[in-house]
């Protein structure tokens, strides 16, 4: 069966063209053939899956199906589900099985998918390409001597290779955006507070947020809905209607106002600003309309990003130490052998980086000049985006500086949070943003973002369905892959 | 012995645990006393992915008490925010207290200074915190044994500024909060189980001096008896070390009530950073003036108003005042009794519970909260004896009756006939009659013999059961 | 050099993770090009400026006050990989 959507898929499934058993099984084909080699799971879930097949042939057979019953999934490793190991990327979790499913977990099992596996990562979510893993690094499906991006890299790849449908991912500075990107995939973050955060292992708290991959806006679409909605176990969740997403696709974008950034574009590579060019026209001849706007701030994004960020999850990760779950040295001497090996032992290089810039970002005499600081740049970021908000309804720009690039192509550091540029900024100011393929260069796909206002994710997603009614670059599949 | 006259300066930090039914940030049991780590959630054990949401009542709570201590802030704004250490007890590796924006700032509190006057001492503030776990360390050899049960207990910290001048101000002050945070019912003020503790923030100066000396800190004090006495200790080592040439030591020493002495701590705080900065899981709480307000109504009166009130308005004895004043549930009872009164003055009350009351209440092992006699029932009672419808002799007799019945005591009364006999003439023919029974007695009697006079007044109770006003068979016979 | 050796030391420290000998300067050579990149936030003038907690500036909801858990007991100690009879254990804490 060649897969032509969820919706399609959905419509077989009631014909009974197929069974879940069958839907479910063509994909266990794929994955046994292909997802070793591109190394996009950590752990296989057959007993979850075969549970969950269950449930939806009977809600099929009784019509109680919706869109999502019966739809192959699987979840960044990111997410604690019940009974299953939930690892993280991470040695430190490397055996850790999380007494209870994230909320979004449970969102989507409620509305009827199957979960296959859990998606490879970049170690608690940070890296922009996949190769911080302690399972290994993923390979991107369309050159398997590149990254696939990160952290969510298991999951677009799953994606891009045709593995599965739809996959749940993580964003806090990209890290569904930036590996939808070099995967050629649609991938989705909501708007800050959306998406439950609790059962997601943390990382930057008031950053981190759920969202998804797909083959098309519209199955985003379908999957964000289900995924979203207010979680009163979480304090930092919106207190907003659940929305179905999915509704205004397809409504006119007709004089709709796209912002386009200047400074952006100018900053990128011939290539990859032509094509981005390239697809911007496209929108033009969909019946937008471009406005010119400036974001004065964003250029110190990464800068302030780089503050928040690791010192929110050196706190976050300080309960990892041994005691109660996860990684234990042997034979500690005493508390602090304990702690400390532990700790070393379980954490590989980026997170230690991470945790001792965010410890020494937080020490003493340094909170006002560093985390304050960014926090007000945060703010700064925030207005800029409220301000060009009034002038648009939308905006339009890169997602990341290049194609997918080689292993070890990245060795220091910085060079590698600066994939993050353009991401960035809208994860600040906490905005829905996404990702969609706009086509190759080089034989490597590039993606353009769309960045809504507060609680706009039915806008720009319908802008990327439009895009995707009128072009096929969504649709591209690496050779040897599925579509 | 030098010739340095020392002051000493003290601060307390009160950490109180508030009584409400689940914990600060999630809905986990916090009934004392259970078996270990058996109330303890995902988020208390800090599994991944687990988040806060903070628990109203607490913050209700630490309102109420803003309140009663008359603080100049009850912030409209208050934030939460991340303490980071390592330590068994605290399995998130930070504590969520509040550090820049608490929720009351500015209280004050009168306390007896040593000078016998009355002196205000200043709350700087009084923030939100959740309480640690525990470990024990006697069970196993190499190995200390956590349980976190109370770790996410609510706290509220209080902490005053260095104004207390000696043990026995200090021990004033904890007193008067213990006082406060019990009558407001936030806490239950069981020291014993640690729902009230204190740390001693002690340092000592040569008298007039401006500049604070180095303070160090005493933990692990649970009775009012300990902080006075672990104070003075300090006091006394401060100065003996000083004198000695050396320099007071910044740490954190235990009380060791059995050695009599207090030891520096191996500080689990060496050279620690805390970091703090506010906790990105939980949001700005906002209250506006109208919720602070809607408090205002669960302040009660507190002792020191009430030992004023009995005092001056109500003609109490200044000690009966305080016994009662002190005692929450007693209190009330008195309070509702004398509201209820229509002949009877309330000192009669006060004298009834603090004598046969309290007798009674001993006897049958049980207390004030078990009420055994409703209010209305005592100040019935002591209406009839107001009246001198009963003899105070009867009246210990209808108390008995009283108890965990729903008769009043006017009822019993008639019921048993345990009127008082007053009529004059009734009780001049029984004490005529008495007198004709026993000529030689009274015929000893009128020769000055006051033996015989009991005796009269003797027989003429018993012959009426204890009914006979004893007053007016006094003035009948010395008629006579 | 941003970060010396001597902070690289006293942060691992804090952070609970060991670094060697031979470790520290190339720690110390990675974080000093992270903070140098973090140190543009110097550029923009923020004194008036708000720092924002959470990008929907929203606030705090409130829980009743009410007991919803019961006891996880076994499951939480099933996870650690030392417990005894009921307890976590730990190497010995001095006080």
């Amino acid at each position: 069966m060649e897969f032509k959507g969820i919706k399609q898929t959905a419509k077989a499934l009631a014909n009974k063209d197929i069974s879940v058993q069958e839907l479910h099984d063509m994909y266990l084909q794929r994955q046994k053939k292909h997802a070793g080699d591109l190394n996009c799971f950590i752990n296989d879930t057959p007993e979850i899956a075969k549970n969950q097949i269950q449930i939806a042939q009977k809600r099929i057979n009784d019509n109680h199906a919706s869109l999502l019953t019966g739809i192959p999934l699987v979840h960044k490793d990111l997410f604690c589900t019940q009974d299953i190991h939930t690892t993280c990327g991470s040695r430190m979790l490397e055996n850790f099985v999380a007494p209870y499913d994230a909320t979004i977990v449970k969102n989507l099992s409620d509305a009827g998918t199957v979960t296959m596996a859990k998606a490879n990562m970049d170690e608690f979510a940070m890296g922009s390409s996949n190769e911080n893993s302690y399972f290994g690094a993923v390979k991107n499906a369309w050159n398997h001597n590149r990254v696939p991006g990160g952290s969510s890299g298991g999951s677009a790849v799953a994606v891009a290779a045709g593995l599965v449908p739809i996959a749940t991912g993580s964003d806090t500075g990209g890290s569904i955006r930036q590996p939808a990107a070099l995967c050629g995939v649609t991938g989705i973050k909501p708007t800050y507070g959306r998406a439950s955060r609790y059962g997601m292992v943390a990382f930057a708290s008031s950053l981190d947020q759920a969202g998804v991959f797909a083959r098309s806006a519209q199955d985003c679409a379908y999957v964000l809905s289900e995924m979203c909605g207010f979680d009163n176990k979480d304090s930092t969740s919106a207190q907003v209607e659940k929305e179905n997403f999915s509704v205004s696709l397809g409504q006119s974008i007709k004089g709709l106002k796209v912002g386009i950034i200047p400074e952006w574009m100018d900053s990128l590579p011939e290539s990859i600003k032509l094509k981005t060019e390239k697809s911007i026209q496209k929108l033009v001849d969909l019946g937008v309309e471009l406005v010119e706007i400036k974001l004065p701030t964003a250029h110190l994004a990464v800068s302030a990003y780089y503050v928040i960020a690791p010192a929110e999850c050196s706190s976050n990760l300080s309960r990892f130490d041994g005691v109660r779950y996860g990684h234990k040295c042997d034979n500690p001497k005493d508390l602090n052998d304990l702690y400390v090996r532990s700790r070393t032992e379980g954490f590989g290089e980026e997170v230690k980086r991470r945790i001792m810039v965010g410890t020494w970002a937080l020490s003493a005499g340094f909170y006002d000049a560093y985390y304050r600081k960014a926090q007000k740049i945060r703010r700064l970021i925030s207005e800029d985006f409220a301000t060009a908000f009034e002038k648009v309804d939308i905006i339009a720009g890169p997602v990341a500086p290049e194609v997918a690039f080689e292993f070890n192509a990245k060795k220091d550091p910085v060079s590698m949070y600066k994939e993050d540029i353009y991401t960035i900024p809208s994860s600040l100011a906490g905005l829905p943003c996404l990702s969609m393929p706009i086509g190759l260069v080089d034989g490597l796909p590039v993606g353009l973002q769309l960045i809504g206002n507060k609680l706009q994710e039915a806008k720009i997603l319908n802008v990327a369905h439009q895009y995707q009614q009128d072009t096929t670059f969504h649709k591209l599949v690496a050779e040897g892959y599925y579509e | 012995m030098s010739d340095i006259q020392w002051e000493t300066v003290i601060g307390l930090e009160i950490h109180t645990q508030l009584k409400t039914k689940s914990k600060l940030f999630a809905g986990t049991d916090t009934t004392y006393g259970a078996s270990p780590n058996s109330q303890v959630s995902l988020l208390e054990a800090a599994v991944p992915g687990t988040l806060p949401v903070f628990n109203e009542k607490v913050l209700r709570y630490a309102i109420r008490f803003g309140l009663a201590v008359g603080a100049k802030v009850i912030a409209k704004e208050s934030r939460f925010d991340r303490k980071n250490y390592f330590y068994p007890d605290s399995p998130k590796g930070y504590q969520i207290t509040q550090l820049n924006h608490p929720i009351v700032e500015h209280g004050l509190l009168a306390i007896q200074g040593d000078d016998g006057k009355q002196k205000k001492i200043r709350i700087n503030r009084a923030h939100i915190e959740e309480d640690a776990g525990k470990s024990v360390h006697d069970k196993y050899a190499e190995f200390s044994g956590i349980d976190l049960n109370r770790c996410g207990t609510p706290l509220i910290e209080i902490v005053s500024e260095p104004d207390l001048s000696s043990a026995k101000e200090a021990v004033a002050y904890m007193k008067e909060i213990h006082t406060i945070v019990t009558h407001l019912g936030i806490c239950d003020g069981n020291m014993q189980e640690g729902s009230f503790r204190c740390d001693a923030n002690v340092s000592i100066r040569p008298k007039g001096q401006q500049r604070l000396g180095t303070r160090t800190e005493l933990k692990n004090i649970n009775s009012f008896r300990f902080v006075e006495k672990a104070i003075n200790l300090e006091v006394k080592r401060q100065i003996k070390v000083i004198e000695s040439g050396q320099k007071v030591v910044q740490e954190t020493r235990l009380y060791d009530a059995d050695k009599h002495e207090t030891r520096s701590m191996r500080s689990k705080e060496e050279a620690n950073d805390y970091r703090y900065f506010p906790d990105p899981d939980l949001l700005p709480v906002h209250i506006d003036q109208a919720y602070i307000d809607n408090e205002k109504q669960f302040i009660p009166e507190f002792p020191a108003a009430k030992i004023q009130r009995y005092v001056k308005d109500l003609g109490i004895k200044t000690d009966d005042a305080n016994t009662i004043a002190n005692d929450k549930e007693l209190s009330l009872f008195f309070d509702d009794t004398v509201v209820l009164l229509k002949q009877a003055k309330a000192i009669s009350v006060a004298n009834i519970l603090l004598g046969e009351y309290s007798a009674l209440l001993k006897a049958k092992d049980t207390g004030f909260e078990s009420q055994p006699i409703k209010a209305s029932q005592l100040s019935g009672l002591l209406d009839e004896l107001a009246l001198g419808n009963i003899s105070h002799k009867i009246s210990k007799v209808v108390l008995e009756k009283l108890w965990d019945s729903d008769l009043t005591a006017t009822t019993i009364i008639k019921q048993e006939g345990l009127a008082q006999v007053s009529d004059s003439s009734e009780l001049e023919a029984i004490v005529k009659d008495l007198i004709s029974k026993n000529q030689s007695q009274f015929q000893e009697y009128k020769e000055g013999n006051m033996k015989m006079f009991n005796f009269f007044v003797g027989q003429v109770m018993k012959g009426t059961k204890g009914r006979a006003n004893p007053t007016q068979v006094k003035s009948i016979l010395e008629k006579l | 050099m941003l970060i010396n050796r001597k902070e690289v030391e006293q942060i691992a420290v804090l952070a609970k993770l060991s670094v060697s000998e031979d470790e520290i300067d190339a720690i110390a050579a990675s974080m000093d090009s992270v903070v140098e990149m973090i140190n543009h936030i110097n550029e923009a003038d923020t004194k008036a400026i708000k720092p924002m907690a959470n990008p929907m500036d929203a606030v705090q909801r409130l829980r009743t006050d009410v007991v919803t858990e019961k006891s996880n007991k076994d499951t939480l100690l099933s996870l650690s990989s030392q417990v005894d009879e009921d307890y976590y254990l730990v190497p010995t804490v001095v006080e």
